[in-house]
């Protein structure tokens, strides 16, 4: 359950980021997580939840944007989308490195 | 529970201490000057849109940054033990020791969620360890390492192993400021965990195929295993090892005598 310390960190960024900007009240947050990130959206939403409540980001809506994971055959080269780190390159069969999808990062923030 | 570190509410114990130090609510939190490059934009007159793009472990990876500038300052070659709770990484690590005496100096970081058994058996070898407590918490960040090396101060020049809590989901995201992780699989726990917790060996760089002295007894499938695991990291290196019969312990300590290479 580690993701109630990345719903944590994501509030530090809210905090830090609206503090700069002089607002105490967030209404909606953009996070994108990869779909390779080992984040699970659900487990995240819930922690988001549990963590927000009664900071400034109290009731926000959160808003996740899950990129596609991507990986790069190294037999031959070709890069394709990849639904699990253990995909093998479907012409080849042979490990795929993973070349994307395992961002985790605040995106932008709504606020007042 | 603590939003500042993520420290668990108190319940986060370093050296049977509990981790206390000032958290001025008022100060910006991140330790070094902040690099976001927002711009704003106005969406009708109450509410505005600000870019961030802030990676979520940015916090934790700068602590991990500054444990990696002390250990190359300091000559310290570490390792993140990862495993599934039960992998024998007590055992190894205690067998290592024994076998690296009068060689090096070696120092341990020992993270479980209650107890200090597995540090009390690292000193009993005569070697300095230091016990990490997370509570609730199912891994170590690099916050709690910072504040666990202000405890130990590993001598110049030596081995320091981490021993994460066992749990192979949650330690794969946090980087600790290692030269390297090393997943220990047992022999006992069936060759797919590999492709079960991806992840976790996906982020290693060597993994310690433990427990191989039970393989007569078992249907585990060497191959298939290495196979699984190269399918989720094609770099991985491989080791099979037995703190009991002595297998593979030659390997391993050529391994950490060359710090990795």
């Amino acid at each position: 359950m580690h993701e109630m310390s990345l719903a944590e960190s994501v509030l530090e960024i809210i905090e830090n980021s609206a503090a700069q900007h002089g607002s105490n009240k967030v209404h909606a947050v953009w996070l994108e997580i990869g779909q390779l990130a080992g984040v699970e959206v659900e487990a995240m939403r819930f922690c988001f939840d549990a963590v927000t409540r009664g900071s400034i980001a109290d009731g926000a809506r959160l808003e996740i944007i899950e990129t596609p994971g991507m990986g790069r055959c190294l037999n031959c080269g070709k890069s394709m989308h990849l639904n699990e780190r253990y995909d093998l390159c479907p012409e080849c069969d042979m490990p795929v490195e993973v070349t994307g999808g395992t961002e985790m990062r605040v995106k932008e923030l709504e606020m007042e | 529970m603590c939003t500042t570190c993520g420290c668990g509410g108190g319940e986060l114990k370093i050296g049977g201490k509990p981790h206390q130090h000032g958290h001025n609510q008022g100060e910006l939190r991140f330790r070094r000057p902040n690099h976001e490059h927002d711009h704003t934009h106005d969406h009708g007159e109450s509410t505005r849109r600000v870019q961030v793009e802030r990676d979520i472990l940015d916090k934790n990876n700068t602590f991990a940054q500054d444990n990696r500038g002390y250990f190359a300052a300091h000559g310290i070659f570490t390792l993140n033990l990862v495993s599934s709770p039960g992998s024998g990484k007590t055992t190894l690590l205690t067998c290592t020791i024994e076998l690296l005496r009068g060689e090096m100096p070696v120092a341990v970081i020992e993270g479980d969620q209650q107890t200090s058994f597995d540090a009390e058996r690292i000193r009993a070898t005569g070697v300095p360890a230091v016990q990490i407590n997370t509570g609730k918490g199912c891994h170590l960040d690099a916050h709690m390492i910072e504040h666990a090396l202000e405890d130990l101060k590993p001598a110049d020049h030596s081995l320091l192993f981490i021993e994460n809590v066992g749990n192979l989901v949650c330690p794969a995201s946090f980087d600790l400021g290692e030269a390297h992780k090393v997943v220990i699989l047992s022999v006992t726990e069936g060759e797919d965990k590999p492709l079960k917790y991806p992840d976790m060996f996906a982020a290693a760089d060597l993994m310690l195929l433990n427990k191989v002295d039970l393989l007569p007894y078992l249907s585990f499938d060497v191959q298939k295993c290495v196979e699984y695991a190269r399918r989720v990291n094609p770099r991985i290196q491989v080791m099979l090892t037995s703190a009991t019969s002595g297998t593979g312990m030659d390997e391993w300590l050529g391994w950490l005598r060359n710090r990795g290479a």
